[in-house]
């Protein structure tokens, strides 16, 4: 029997009457019923603005649409930030893991608060300043790596030549947008990491287990939908960035996966930052209506690896 | 299979404290002791001693000998992972790994320590040790579920053919009863007879009844006094420590004038 679905009698005992301290409860009650009604009203805010400034585009004929035909002009953006997402978490998810362990399970103690702490610093560099650092720094010395990938494993479609003058091609954006989402994914996966509880890791201890080994027993499945969650958010970060990508690649609307020429598939986010400036009338509509195609990308990449950690939920543990 | 076990000049610290001081004990194979006294007084950690898990803990070292058949398990050159696949465990709480199915879990060692198990081994290495430990009936129809829907005390009976199914030679286990049923206790104590028939058994207890029930040997420790390390009291025989001990403050644990 809850309180408030008895009406006090006039009269109640003092000890059982209701107080003051209920005030508390109605309040934050309210605030976060209010916080949650919020995300969702600027989520329907953002969707309702990105569906109405679409519409246009995608009901106009082609022939009135300043970039052509929508879905052809869309396609290989939509690729190109897939496949530079995808570039970058192949480089960042193995590596945040790793570092994320490493601070967990394998670093003095106080190498791990100085870690962390530099880890975090990463994660406070604006994007503007790592794009000048990818076509500055990081482009010419990926070059004479470019050269030799080419000339050994040229046989390879992804390292087909002929190789960019300038080293800014995708997967040097790719290496950028790894290193940007680098920190996200490694402080959520140190996170879960150190969750795991003490009683898992003495099991696999007491069987006999090496660290390494208990760490694959015991921490690993126990934080995958941690480390899942993390590379959500650094994804999703991939996917959107814009800045970095613009300065360091050097686009085309092609659909290619040659990772060294100068032909590079630009992304949605980036090709809306560069187009955007010239863009009139209809072409406004048809840019954001690229921004709904990113929009539901992420959207859709975000439910399947949701969908993937609730398959295995039974084995999560949280039981 | 079974081995027996030498405690020798035993002292245990964790960085500068020191938590027991100078256990000598002999424990013979196929025969299962009890370690019992107050909180606090060193017996979860002689035991984790046996298989070294107590250097889990950082700064945890020991002086003295653990001889298992004679081999010092502190020796030059011994690795503590190689310890603990000769001396399993059994914890306090029950502990299979949330992400496994039972028929993984009771494998888990087995794959730690021989990668190259064929299927149908495999199989019989899960129906012998589940049968072990007195589980293989409840679950045999559901190896592939995850081993943390079953009942704590089925949880706790899985641990231990986790445990045994590496065929170790001493099986530890730290209050394993703790946090079950009675019922479920009794299941765990049945097992425990069945488990000295193959086994060097050493069992850290709060239960007096479950210590004169189960062990064929007890051992008392106690603090001497407050902020002094742990010691071991008495060992002997579990009739002689429940009717006839040498100690007085045996007696006194024993028939709860104390602690």
């Amino acid at each position: 029997m809850t309180a408030d679905t008895v009406t006090d009698p006039p009269g109640a005992p003092g000890a059982l009457r209701r107080t003051s301290r209920q005030i508390g409860d109605v309040v934050f009650k309210g605030f976060s019923t209010g916080s949650g009604i919020t995300i969702l009203v600027l989520l329907a805010a953002v969707a309702t603005f990105l569906v109405g400034m679409s519409i246009p585009a995608l009901t106009a004929d082609a022939a009135d649409l300043p970039f052509g035909d929508f879905w052809a002009y869309v396609a290989p953006y939509a690729f190109g930030t897939v496949w530079a997402a995808a570039l970058a978490m192949l480089f960042a998810v193995p590596l945040s893991v790793g570092i994320a362990l490493f601070l967990t399970h394998y670093a003095p103690k106080r190498v791990r608060q100085i870690f962390g702490y530099i880890i975090d610093l990463l994660a406070a560099v604006p994007s503007v300043v790592f794009g000048l650092w990818g076509i500055n720094v990081l482009a010419p010395l990926m070059r004479p790596l470019f050269v030799w990938l080419n000339q050994y494993l040229g046989w390879i479609p992804f390292f087909a030549g002929p190789v960019s003058g300038t080293g800014r091609t995708i997967l040097t954006a790719a290496v950028v947008l790894a290193v940007m989402v680098l920190p996200i994914i490694t402080a959520m996966c140190r996170e879960v990491f150190t969750q795991t509880p003490r009683l898992h890791e003495e099991a696999a201890l007491a069987l006999g287990a090496t660290r390494w080994e208990m760490i694959r027993q015991a921490v690993l499945p126990f934080g995958m939908p941690g480390i899942v969650s993390g590379c959500m958010l650094g994804l999703g970060r991939a996917l959107g960035e814009t800045m970095a990508v613009a300065m360091v690649l050097s686009p085309a609307a092609v659909i290619n996966v040659h990772l060294l020429t100068s032909s590079n598939p630009n992304t949605i986010a980036a090709n809306i930052a560069l187009a955007f400036p010239e863009a009139y009338q209809l072409g406004v509509n048809q840019l954001i209506a690229t921004g709904l195609v990113l929009f539901v990308i992420t959207l859709a990449v975000n439910m399947t690896a949701r969908w993937v950690v609730a398959r295995r939920k039974e084995f999560s543990g949280a039981n | 299979m079974s081995k027996r076990i030498e405690i020798k000049d035993l002292d245990i610290y964790y960085g500068k404290f020191h938590a027991v001081s100078g256990v000598n004990m002999t424990i013979q194979p196929r025969s299962v002791t009890a370690f019992i006294g107050s909180s606090g007084c060193g017996k979860s950690t002689v035991l984790r001693s046996i298989n070294r898990m107590h250097e889990v803990i950082d700064g945890a070292y020991s002086t003295g000998q653990v001889l298992l058949d004679g081999v010092d398990l502190y020796g030059p050159g011994v690795d503590p992972v190689r310890v603990r696949r000769q001396v399993g465990m059994v914890f306090q709480r029950p502990n299979p790994f949330p992400t496994m199915s039972i028929r993984e879990n009771v494998l888990a060692g087995v794959r730690l320590n021989n990668s190259k198990v064929t299927r149908p081994q495999a199989e019989e290495i899960v129906e012998k040790s589940l049968q072990a430990a007195n589980l293989w009936k409840e679950v045999k129809d559901r190896l592939d579920r995850p081993g943390s829907g079953l009942s704590g005390g089925q949880q706790q009976r899985l641990c231990i053919a986790r445990a045994i199914a590496i065929a170790p030679d001493v099986v530890l286990m730290d209050e394993p009863c703790s946090a079950l049923d009675p019922i479920s206790t009794l299941a765990i104590e049945d097992l425990i007879h069945q488990l000295k028939e193959e086994y060097t058994v050493v069992i850290v207890t709060h239960n007096m009844q479950q210590a004169a029930r189960v062990s064929d040997q007890t051992a008392f420790f106690n603090l001497k006094e407050q902020g002094k390390p742990g010691e071991l009291i008495e060992v002997a025989s579990t009739e002689k420590i429940f009717h006839n001990p040498d100690q007085k403050a045996t007696e006194d644990y024993i028939t709860g004038r104390f602690g």
